[in-house]
C-alpha cells in the first residue's frame, strides 16, 4: 500500500476547489498510481461471456480497442436513450446550477473538477449533444458538443470509475438528476468496447459460479458458519444451529458474503446467529445464494440481473415462505429498487409475517424480503428479545448511514431504533453528514480496493472527517454501519484518518447486549475483548 | 413503464394553459374588437396635440396633481400661449364628459387601473 | 469567452429587429411572421421533446428518498421526503417546481485548517432562483392582457398586486425590478464562483443575456418611452385571432422586444430551459418509494443467461457430499 505513505497533512495540502484555467472540454487524464483500477481480468470475463476480453491496462496508450468502438459506443449510447427514462431526460435537463459541485466526497477530497458530479455527466454530455442533438450538431463545441475520442474516452473510465454511485447530489440536484445513473450508462458503454475493472468483474465472475463474491465453494461456505457456531458456543456457552440448505425452512437469510469471511463483519454474523436461535426462528442459509450483495450492479443491467436471480431461484427451490436480507448497502439498493422487477414475480412466495412477533411487513409485500433493521426493531418494539445495553458500554457509538439503505430506501430510523436499544452511548455526527445527506465511505460502487487506494482516503475524507468531530467531542469509539463495503472499506480510512475509532456493525451491537437464555456470564464481547473487571477470568 | 396516459394529461394541461388566450378570445367574441372613443362634438382644442396626449395624458394630470395639491398652482400655460385651469374634472371632463366613452375604452381594453377616481368624484354622478 | 459569444449573440439578435424594422422596413416580418411561428415552434417543439422523453420507459423505480420511508408504524414516515403514496408523490413534486425544494438544502463545503471540513447552509442560489422563476411566471401571466380581451379578472388583480406599492406613474411593478435584480445575480454568481464559470457553458450564459434583454426592453417600453400600446395589443390579438396586422406607430424598441420573446421561446425547447418539462418527469422525484409494495415492471426486459442451482450441485456436488450438505441428487 504504498499510496498511503502519503501523510494526511499531504493530501490535505493538495485539495484547491479551485479550478485550472484551462478549460474542462480538453480531455487530459493522468493514470497516476492509486487513483486508479487495474483491468479486468481475462478469464472472468470469459466467464461471463463479457466482450472484447483482452490484456490491457489503464497507463497503457494502447488500449487495443475494437476498430469500431466508436460505432458500438454510439450504438450503445442510442439503445440506452431509448431504454432509460432516466438517462435521456438527465441528458437533456441540467442546467449547470452548480448545486451538486461541492456535494460528491470525491470532490470535496480531491477538488479535482471533473469529480463535481455535473462535469462527470458532462463527460457522457458533451458526447450525446454531440452526436444526438441538432443544436450539437449546428454548433458544436460552441453548443457544448464534443466528438467521441480515444482521450474522452480514457475520461470517462477514469471518471465513472471514481463514483461510488452514492447519489448525494440527487438529493441537492432541483431536477433530481442522478449521477450513479449516469455512471451505471457509462459503465456499461465502457463495457461494450471490454474497458471493465477487476475488482468489480472478479467478484461478478465468482458469484456468479460459487453463489458469493469471494468465490468460496460450499463446504468452505459451511466451514465458516460452523466455525461461527462453534465460537459463538466458546464466547457465550449457547450451542446455536445454523441450517444450510434446508428444505421447508421457514425464511431464507441472505447476507453479503463479507459477514462470514471478513472482518469487522464476522461480529455482525455472531450478532446474527445469536439472535435467530434465541428467537428461535426456522431459517436457512444457502451456499448457491450467499451472497447479498451485488457487484452486477455496478457493472450493467444484465450482470445484476444475472447475480440476483440466485436468491429468488433459491427461495422458490427451497420452498421457503420469505426472504430476510442482513446487513449491506448496495445489496439492499438491488433488492429494494430492482429486485421485484428484475426477477420477480415472488408469487411462489407469501407476504412476510414475524413468525416472532406476527407482524405483517406490509411494505414488502411484494418483494417479500425484509431488512434485517426491520425485522429487529420490530421484536425489539414487541419486548421479544431481552437486552442489556450495559454491555455496550465499552463503546460510545456513532452510526454511519450506508449510501444506499439511506438514499434508495429510506432506511433511517430502524438502525437508529435498534441503536438506542442496543446501547446507551449513541451520538450522531453533524446533520449534514448524516441521514438522507449521508456521504459515502469513498469505496462504494467497485471502487473499494488496494490499487486505487488514494483516491479512497481523498473519497473518505468527509466521512472520516465527521467521525473526527464525534470522536473529539464524544470520545466516540467505534462507528456502527450497516453495509458489506463498509465494514470493508471503513477500518483503513479511519485508521489513516482517525486511527482511534473502530468500525462494527448494528448486529455486532445486538450480540454483544442480547441476554440468551442458558449463557453463561459474558466474560468478553463478541470481539473476544475482556469486559472491564473481567479480564483473565475466562477462556479468549 | 411508460406512464404515457400520465405524460399526455400533462400535455393536455400544457396545451391549454398555453393556448388559453385564443380560446378564451373564442368565447369572449371579442377578439378582433379595437376600441373606438367618443370625442368631444363642440370642444375647442385641447390642452396639447393628440400624439402627445395619447401617450403621455398620465404624466401631464400627474404633473398636474403634483402642482396644484403640493404647490397651490392652478393654472397651466400651453407653449402655445394658452390657459387651462389644473383640473381633472373641469377642464378634461368638461369635454371628454364620457369617462365610459372616452377614458375606460382604452384603460379597460389594456388593463390600466388609474387612481384618478379614488379621490375624485366619477363624473357620471355630476352629469344629470 | 462564452460570455462574449453569448452577449455578441444577443446584441446581434437586437441589432438584426432594429435593422429589419427600421432600414429594412419589415415590419411585417417582425410583427406577424416571426411571433407566430415563434408561437407553432415552441408549442410543436415542446411537445415534440416531451414525447421523445416519453417514449423512453422508466425500466426501474429509481426515487431518491430523502426521507424516512414506511415500514413499521412507530417509525415516523415522510411522506414528503420520501412517498408512500401518490398525494406524497403531488406534494413533493409541489414542493420541488413551486419552492425548489431539493435547492432549498444547498450547503458550501469548507476546508479549515485540522483539517476540518465546514457545511455551512447557503441559501442564495435558490433564492435568486426562486426570485427569477416567480417574476418571470407574474410578468408572463401579466402579459395576459395583451391577449385576451376583456382582459380577465384574475390578471387585473395579479398586476394591482405587483403594483401594490403604487410607486411611479406608470406604477412600477415589484417583478420588473425582481426579475433584473436576479438575473443580474444568476450572471454574477456565475461569473464570480470559479468552479461556476469552470462548468459554464455559452448556452448558459446565452439564455441569461436574452432574458436580460427582453426585460431591459421591456422595462425602458414601460417606464422610459413610451409606445403605442394600444397598436400592440391589436396585433397581438391579430396573431390568435389568425387575422394578423402591424398598425402603424409601433416602435423598433417594441419589435426589439419582441424579436427576443421570439428566441427566447424557439430556443426553449431545443436547450436547457426544457428543464421546465423535465422537472415533471424526472423519476427520481416522480415516483412514489412503493417497491417493495407493488411490482414495477420493466417493459424491455429480457431473459439472460443464469446459473442455475442444478448447474451449481453439478459442480460441486462431490464437495458437498463431502460436507454432508443437502443434495437434490446423490
Amino acid at each position: 500500500m504504498s499510496e498511503k505513505s502519503k501523510k494526511p497533512q499531504e493530501i490535505i495540502q493538495t485539495i484547491d476547489y479551485k479550478p485550472p484555467r484551462k478549460k474542462w472540454m480538453d480531455p487530459a487524464v493522468e493514470f497516476r498510481k492509486g487513483t486508479f483500477n487495474y483491468s479486468a481480468s481475462v478469464d472472468k470475463l470469459k466467464y461471463l461471456d463479457l466482450p472484447f476480453p483482452r490484456k490491457w491496462q489503464p497507463t497503457e496508450d494502447d488500449w487495443q480497442l475494437p476498430d469500431n468502438w466508436q460505432e458500438i459506443i454510439h450504438k450503445g449510447f442510442k439503445d440506452r436513450l431509448n431504454k432509460y427514462r432516466s438517462f435521456r431526460v438527465f441528458m437533456d435537463i441540467c442546467v449547470r446550477c452548480g448545486a451538486c459541485a461541492d456535494k460528491c466526497h470525491y470532490f470535496i477530497g480531491s477538488g479535482d473538477p471533473k469529480n463535481m458530479p455535473v462535469l462527470r455527466a458532462e463527460l457522457l454530455r458533451s458526447v450525446y449533444r454531440n452526436d444526438f442533438t441538432a443544436a450539437g450538431k449546428i454548433f458544436g463545441t460552441l453548443a457544448g458538443g464534443r466528438k467521441l475520442t480515444v482521450d474522452v474516452l480514457k475520461e470517462w473510465f477514469y471518471y465513472f470509475f471514481q463514483c461510488t454511485e452514492c447519489r448525494r447530489c440527487s438529493v441537492f440536484c432541483p431536477y433530481g438528476i442522478d449521477t450513479a445513473e449516469i455512471t451505471m450508462m457509462g459503465r456499461e458503454l465502457l463495457n461494450l468496447v471490454g474497458l471493465n475493472i477487476d475488482w468489480i468483474c472478479t467478484p461478478a465472475a465468482n458469484c456468479f459460479r460459487t453463489g458469493n463474491h469471494l468465490g468460496i465453494q460450499p463446504h468452505g461456505f459451511k466451514d465458516s458458519i460452523d466455525f461461527a457456531v462453534d465460537e459463538l458456543e466458546e464466547l457465550t456457552g449457547v450451542r446455536v444451529n445454523a441450517p444450510i440448505n434446508k428444505k421447508g425452512a421457514e425464511i431464507l437469510f441472505v447476507a453479503p458474503s463479507a459477514d462470514y469471511f471478513a472482518s469487522p463483519h464476522y461480529y455482525t454474523l455472531l450478532g446474527y446467529l445469536a439472535l435467530f436461535h434465541e428467537i428461535g426462528l426456522d431459517y436457512t442459509w444457502s451456499s448457491y445464494a450467499s451472497e447479498g450483495g451485488n457487484f452486477g450492479l455496478f457493472h450493467s443491467y444484465e450482470t445484476m440481473k444475472r447475480l440476483n436471480s440466485k436468491i429468488y431461484m433459491e427461495a422458490k427451490r427451497l420452498g421457503v415462505k420469505w426472504v430476510l436480507g442482513g446487513e449491506c448497502g448496495h445489496m439492499w439498493r438491488v433488492i429494494h429498487q430492482y429486485m421485484d422487477t428484475l426477477n420477480g414475480p415472488a408469487d411462489f412466495l407469501e407476504e412476510p409475517v414475524s413468525p416472532i412477533t406476527g407482524t405483517k411487513f406490509e411494505n414488502a409485500k411484494s418483494t417479500k424480503m425484509v431488512h434485517i433493521m426491520e425485522f429487529t426493531s420490530d421484536l425489539i418494539k414487541h419486548n421479544k428479545i431481552k437486552l442489556d445495553p450495559s454491555r455496550n458500554d465499552h463503546w460510545k457509538v456513532t452510526f454511519h448511514d450506508s449510501c444506499n439503505p439511506a438514499r434508495a430506501m429510506g432506511l433511517i430510523e430502524e438502525p437508529r431504533f435498534v441503536i438506542n436499544h442496543a446501547c446507551n452511548h449513541f451520538f450522531e455526527m453533524p446533520e449534514n453528514t448524516i441521514k438522507e445527506q449521508t456521504f459515502c465511505c469513498g469505496s462504494g460502487a467497485g471502487l473499494g480496493t488496494d490499487e486505487n487506494m488514494e483516491i479512497r482516503l481523498r473519497g473518505g475524507l468527509p466521512r472520516a472527517n465527521a467521525v473526527k468531530y464525534v470522536h473529539d467531542k464524544n470520545d466516540v469509539n467505534i462507528l456502527l454501519c450497516i453495509c458489506a463495503i463498509d465494514k470493508a472499506t471503513l477500518p483503513p480510512l479511519l485508521e489513516y484518518w482517525v486511527p482511534e475509532v473502530d468500525v462494527g456493525g448494528i448486529h455486532e451491537m445486538v450480540g454483544n447486549a442480547l441476554v440468551m437464555k442458558g449463557e453463561n456470564e459474558r466474560a468478553t464481547d463478541l470481539r473476544g475483548t475482556p469486559y472491564p473487571g473481567k479480564e483473565g477470568s475466562e477462556n479468549v | 413503464m411508460y406512464d404515457a396516459g400520465k405524460i399526455i394529461i400533462g400535455l393536455i394541461i400544457f396545451l391549454i394553459i398555453i393556448t388559453f388566450p385564443v380560446w378564451y378570445n373564442i368565447a369572449m367574441g371579442k377578439a378582433t374588437y379595437i376600441p373606438q372613443l367618443e370625442y368631444p362634438v363642440d370642444a375647442e382644442q385641447c390642452v396639447a396635440d393628440s400624439a402627445y396626449i395619447r401617450a403621455s395624458h398620465m404624466d401631464l394630470l400627474n404633473t398636474w396633481r403634483d402642482k396644484v395639491v403640493r404647490e397651490g398652482e392652478r393654472v397651466y400655460h400651453t407653449p402655445d400661449g394658452r390657459r387651462f385651469e389644473m383640473s381633472l374634472s373641469n377642464t378634461c371632463m368638461k369635454c371628454h364628459n364620457k369617462k365610459e366613452e372616452f377614458c375606460d375604452r382604452c384603460h379597460n381594453y389594456l388593463a390600466v387601473d388609474p387612481y384618478c377616481w379614488d379621490c375624485h368624484i366619477e363624473p357620471k354622478e355630476l352629469v344629470p | 469567452m462564452n460570455i462574449v459569444l453569448s452577449l455578441l449573440a444577443v446584441i446581434i439578435l437586437l441589432l438584426l429587429a432594429f435593422i429589419g424594422v427600421d432600414v429594412a422596413g419589415w415590419r411585417y416580418f417582425f410583427g406577424v411572421i416571426m411571433p407566430m411561428a415563434t408561437i407553432i415552434v415552441f408549442i410543436l417543439g415542446m411537445v415534440y421533446r416531451v414525447i421523445k422523453w416519453a417514449r423512453s420507459p422508466v425500466p426501474f423505480r429509481i426515487t431518491t428518498t430523502c426521507g424516512q420511508q414506511k415500514s413499521l408504524p412507530w417509525f415516523k414516515a415522510s411522506n414528503l421526503e420520501n412517498p408512500y403514496n401518490i398525494w406524497g408523490v403531488l406534494g413533493r413534486m409541489f414542493l420541488e417546481i413551486f419552492f425548489f425544494r431539493s435547492l432549498f438544502r444547498n450547503t458550501k463545503v469548507g476546508l479549515k485548517d485540522g483539517p476540518r471540513l465546514v457545511y455551512g447552509s447557503t441559501k442564495w442560489l435558490w433564492l435568486g432562483g426562486l426570485v427569477f422563476h416567480w417574476s418571470f411566471l407574474i410578468v408572463f401571466i401579466r402579459h395576459f392582457k395583451f391577449f385576451a380581451e376583456p382582459v380577465p379578472a384574475w390578471v387585473l388583480a395579479l398586476q394591482n398586486l405587483d403594483g401594490f406599492f403604487q410607486i411611479g406613474l406608470p406604477i412600477i411593478y415589484a417583478t420588473d425590478i425582481a426579475l433584473l435584480a436576479a438575473l443580474t445575480f444568476l450572471f454574477l454568481r456565475r461569473v464570480a464562483d470559479p468552479k461556476l464559470r469552470y462548468i459554464s457553458l455559452a448556452a448558459d450564459y446565452f439564455p441569461l443575456f436574452l432574458l436580460m434583454g427582453i426585460a431591459v426592453t421591456g422595462v425602458l417600453m414601460r417606464y422610459f418611452t413610451k409606445v403605442d400600446i394600444i397598436g400592440i395589443k391589436e396585433m397581438a390579438m391579430g396573431w390568435l385571432s389568425l387575422s394578423p396586422t402591424v398598425p402603424e406607430g409601433i416602435s423598433s424598441l417594441f419589435f426589439m422586444h419582441l424579436f427576443l420573446v421570439c428566441c427566447l421561446f424557439i430556443y426553449f425547447p431545443f436547450s436547457k430551459l426544457l428543464h421546465m418539462a423535465g422537472i415533471f418527469v424526472s423519476p427520481t422525484r416522480n415516483l412514489a418509494n412503493t417497491n417493495r409494495i407493488k411490482r414495477h415492471v420493466n417493459p424491455w426486459d429480457y431473459p439472460v443467461k443464469l446459473h442455475t442451482y442444478e448447474e451449481y450441485e453439478d459442480e460441486f456436488r462431490e464437495v458437498m457430499k463431502a460436507a454432508e450438505m443437502p443434495l437434490e441428487k446423490e
